[in-house]
């Protein structure tokens, strides 16, 4: 045959590395000692030498993968699909039997990483010798493409049907079982390459994806120098780049994967899908009580959540009610005027590019102007820099004071708030939801109820016309809370 | 009789690339140096002092890589499945479908989860962006793109908005109306503008600012408001295809990773490559940061997905199988940070142990490759989308 190889880029490139593991499994299936046995299989009133069943590949893969039976079908079915498996009764239905259905490994010159993309006049070559091998043995799709190759590259259809006589020829002088052989092999590869319509199309990969090697590079050094195909420039960095990493401080390993050993544990509780949650799982029992339980407004927290703002401080701060928690704590230390500050610079740090100096001339008055109503404790240098940044006031113009009364808080206020009556009286105070009942029709749903659009909540605040009182810097629209 | 001005040119080997080539004679730093017209128009070009050849400069690149990764190994004192032995293995894990969205017309290519837990905004390839209530499975808006392979969408924190793009190298952000007679369309804002298709789209902690990555090789950080660009990232040498903000608690860091098997952590302010992570095979596909904060997990088309910490700046991980012969498409880990979950090209999502190293479970049920897995923000369940044009919700 005459199919020509084309050089691998482009899509090829995504495809490389299943393609040379499906290989390399394949290949480790056809080893005389550990593969699977093959046998002649009779097809009609041939032999077919070198066949296999769909169950001795299925109970192969269990065996050499220790896998589930669910996992080797589905691995089983992929090979099919890609066409290094092909089945010989129903050589149509590209799908994996696990029964005594024959198949066959398809012989490496039709592989797909070799015979990739298969060409336009390669199939019109084949199909024009089944047409002239046996009249009408095209069925519907084939007639229609054959007719449209016929249209598409008619200047060389003699070409290709003196090469579909000649393959004819050549094939006669064979042995008919080898002849059979081949015939299964090439009407396997065609059925992947080109499947009929309706069928999954397993070669579709989305947009080329371009690396360094298809990029256009630097003109002179692609086209004259054969080795650069990445410039000076390029190494340059990398260079300076590796310098810089070598002299990171590193952690030792230990200490890092530790830390993670102890996060999953302290988090187990709160996570739903490991441990579930109370009272269940809205998914699961479409029972929306946990997410009503746990909304933003409410007024009695459950115990998980109080518990969780004791993990860090960024739980606490990103956690609506914690916040107002931690507010009122504060006020009743005189210390509010920090919280306030952070999320004031919460607000310039996240919110719109015009309104920055104005915000920052709203912080500046209330915060660090000598004699403001909310003084904030600021040390003199941290002081210093941040006022030299207000003559040019930029998006990041408070990180540091920001920074600075952040560990404040999180230093002095954080714990004393977390040994502090007010948190352990909420935590006591703190629900603990009762599981729902399961329900004694579990195949009969429960109504879903529809929750009202976050969208909604904007529009009418908008509708209404409410301004926003300046004074207070509770989270508006543009700037929500991390979770 | 002409008068002609010749070039004393002599013919030799150069001292550059020693091939036979006319010699151009020039001068550098007063001393003369014989060097072929090719290596001189190169050296010109590139700005390479005498004797620096990119061969020369690639194997110090190389040398110094090898260095890097000496110091990194020098403090890998265990590894991360011998920690986790003491841990309890994981019981019999159960997951199941429990919603399917049905409703595109094409693959589904990208989803997010809204900050209210229940809703979704997806996209695919026709164009379609639909936002959807997942708990009711009724769909709240649509709105068709321009453009086909919308391959990033991402919600808004404040729930008001949804940012989308694809193949039309641009990120446009609609603001989601509830009036049904309104042309969700008219009020799209442009955003973003790439030189190639945007592979991933991100708010930062408002709806004021979008992170982007793009198939040009750069990330970006833009201001939606002006649709400025507020800081470009460049140190991909090849397709950046998704990114992950880091859960920190001063929110400045991102990891990108992309087709040249490279993962970058990215100082948001100064625009740096802060530290950069390359043992993959192949190219990067999903990038997401553990919960912590300290380390980030990337599912490539090697069909491993590994795990990176940060401080101790070194790859600690890799949840691969024999079996296991496609790529990973997207990854995203359970609200505690114990669970992986990796959809995979060949349909199947694979759910792994962090800790321990191992596969918990695989789940069927998608008709081809799944494109994108996310947990949701309060970790009840996760949604995965696939090009059989359906989502799933598994609890």
């Amino acid at each position: 045959m005459t199919i020509k190889t084309l050089s691998q880029h482009g899509v090829q490139r995504q495809q490389m590395p299943c393609l040379t593991k499906m290989e390399r499994m394949i290949i480790s299936m056809q080893d005389p000692d550990m593969g699977i046995k093959l046998r002649n299989q009779r097809l009609l009133i041939t032999v077919i030498p070198h066949a296999m069943t769909g169950a001795d590949i299925f109970e192969w893969l269990i065996k050499k993968f220790s896998i589930s039976d669910e996992e080797a079908l589905h691995i089983g079915q992929i090979f099919v699909k890609y066409g290094y498996i092909y089945p010989l009764k129903e050589p149509r239905n590209l799908i994996l039997k696990v029964d005594n259905s024959p198949y066959r490994f398809q012989t490496p010159y039709y592989w797909m990483s070799t015979r990739w993309p298969a060409s336009e006049l390669d199939y019109a070559i084949y199909l024009a010798k089944k047409n002239i091998r046996k009249q009408g043995e095209l069925i519907e799709y084939e007639k229609e493409c054959y007719n449209a190759l016929h249209k598409r590259i008619n200047h060389t259809w003699d070409f290709v049907v003196m090469q579909a006589r000649e393959q004819l020829r050549a094939s006669k002088q064979r042995r008919k079982a080898d002849r059979i052989v081949l015939e299964c092999q090439e009407q396997a590869y065609w059925l992947v390459n080109r499947p009929p319509p309706g069928t999954l199309d397993n070669i579709d990969h989305g947009p080329e994806r371009r690396t360094t090697n298809t990029r256009v590079q630097l003109f002179i050094s692609f086209i004259m120098h054969p080795c650069s195909k990445k410039n000076a420039d390029f190494y340059k960095k990398e260079i300076e780049h590796n310098r810089i990493s070598l002299a990171r401080n590193r952690v030792k390993s230990s200490i890092c994967l530790e830390s993670y050993v102890k996060y999953c544990e302290q988090y187990q509780p709160h996570d739903p899908i490991m441990q579930g949650c109370l009272p269940s799982n809205p998914w699961i029992t479409d029972d929306i009580m946990f997410w009503n339980m746990n909304c933003e407004t409410v007024s009695v927290p459950t115990k998980l959540r109080v518990e969780r703002w004791s993990f860090s401080f960024m739980e606490l701060l990103s956690d609506p009610v914690g916040r107002k928690e931690f507010l009122t704590y504060l006020e009743k230390e005189f210390s509010a005027e920090n919280l306030c500050f952070w999320q004031a610079c919460e607000d310039v740090r996240h919110g719109e590019t015009s309104k920055i100096p104005g915000k920052v001339d709203e912080v500046y008055k209330q915060f660090l102007a000598p004699g403001a109503s909310r003084w904030v404790n600021i040390d003199s240098k941290t002081m210093e820099k941040t006022l030299e940044g207000f003559k040019r006031p930029h998006r990041f113009v408070l990180d540091d004071a920001q920074m600075h009364i952040y560990f404040l808080m999180k230093k002095d206020s954080y714990p004393r708030y977390l040994k502090s009556d007010l948190y352990k009286n909420l935590l006591a105070r703190a629900v603990v939801p009762q599981e729902t009942k399961k329900s004694v029709l579990p195949f009969i749903h429960r109504q879903r109820h529809s929750s009202p659009s976050p969208a909604l909540a904007t529009q009418a605040a908008e509708d209404d016309g409410k301004t926003k009182n300046s004074n207070s810097f509770k989270s508006n629209s543009g700037t929500a809370s991390r979770l | 009789m002409c008068d002609q001005t010749f070039l004393a040119i002599t013919f030799g080997p150069c001292d550059n690339c020693s091939q036979n080539k006319p010699l151009m004679n020039i001068y550098l730093k007063n001393e003369p140096i014989n060097y072929c017209s090719l290596c001189v128009e190169l050296m010109a070009c590139q700005g390479l002092a005498k004797g620096e050849t990119t061969n020369t400069l690639k194997a110090e690149s190389e040398s110094l890589k090898a260095k890097l990764e000496e110091e990194r190994a020098k403090l890998h004192d265990v590894e991360l499945h011998q920690v986790a032995e003491k841990i309890e293995a994981l019981g019999q894990f159960v997951m199941k479908t429990r919603r399917t969205l049905k409703g595109h017309g094409n693959k589904v290519l990208c989803m997010d989860w809204c900050r209210d837990k229940r809703r979704i905004v997806s996209s695919s390839q026709d164009g379609k962006v639909i936002v959807w209530d997942a708990y009711t499975t009724n769909k709240e808006h649509a709105v068709t793109m321009p453009c086909t392979w919308v391959m990033a969408c991402a919600y808004a924190p404040s729930g008001c908005a949804v940012a989308c793009g694809g193949l039309d190298n641009k990120c446009s952000v609609y603001p989601l109306s509830l009036d049904k007679n309104e042309n969700l369309a008219a009020k799209k804002k442009s955003v973003a503008m790439h030189t190639n298709y945007l592979s991933s789209c991100s708010f930062t902690n408002s709806d004021m600012q979008i992170l982007t990555s793009s198939g040009d090789g750069t990330c970006a950080l833009w201001d939606v408001e002006s649709g400025q660009l507020l800081q470009s990232f460049h140190g991909h040498s090849a397709d950046v295809l998704s990114l992950h903000l880091a859960p920190s608690e001063t929110g400045n860091t991102f990891v990108s990773g992309g087709c040249d098997k490279k993962a970058n952590v990215w100082d948001m302010r100064s625009g740096q490559n802060v530290q950069s992570f390359e043992t993959h095979e192949s190219d990067i596909n999903s990038v997401k940061y553990y919960p912590s904060g300290d380390a980030f997990a990337t599912g490539s088309d090697d069909a491993t997905c590994r795990l990176y910490d940060l401080r101790a700046d070194r790859e600690v991980a890799i949840y691969s199988r024999d079996s296991i012969i496609f790529g990973a498409s997207s990854v995203d880990f359970s609200l505690s940070g114990r669970l992986l979950f990796a959809g995979y090209n060949d349909y199947s999502i694979n759910v792994w142990d962090v800790l321990k190293g191992t596969r918990v479970a695989i789940l069927f049920g998608h008709e081809n490759r799944v494109s994108t897995v996310r947990v949701s923000p309060d970790g009840t369940a996760f949604c995965s989308g696939s090009w059989d044009n359906t989502l799933r919700i598994w609890a």
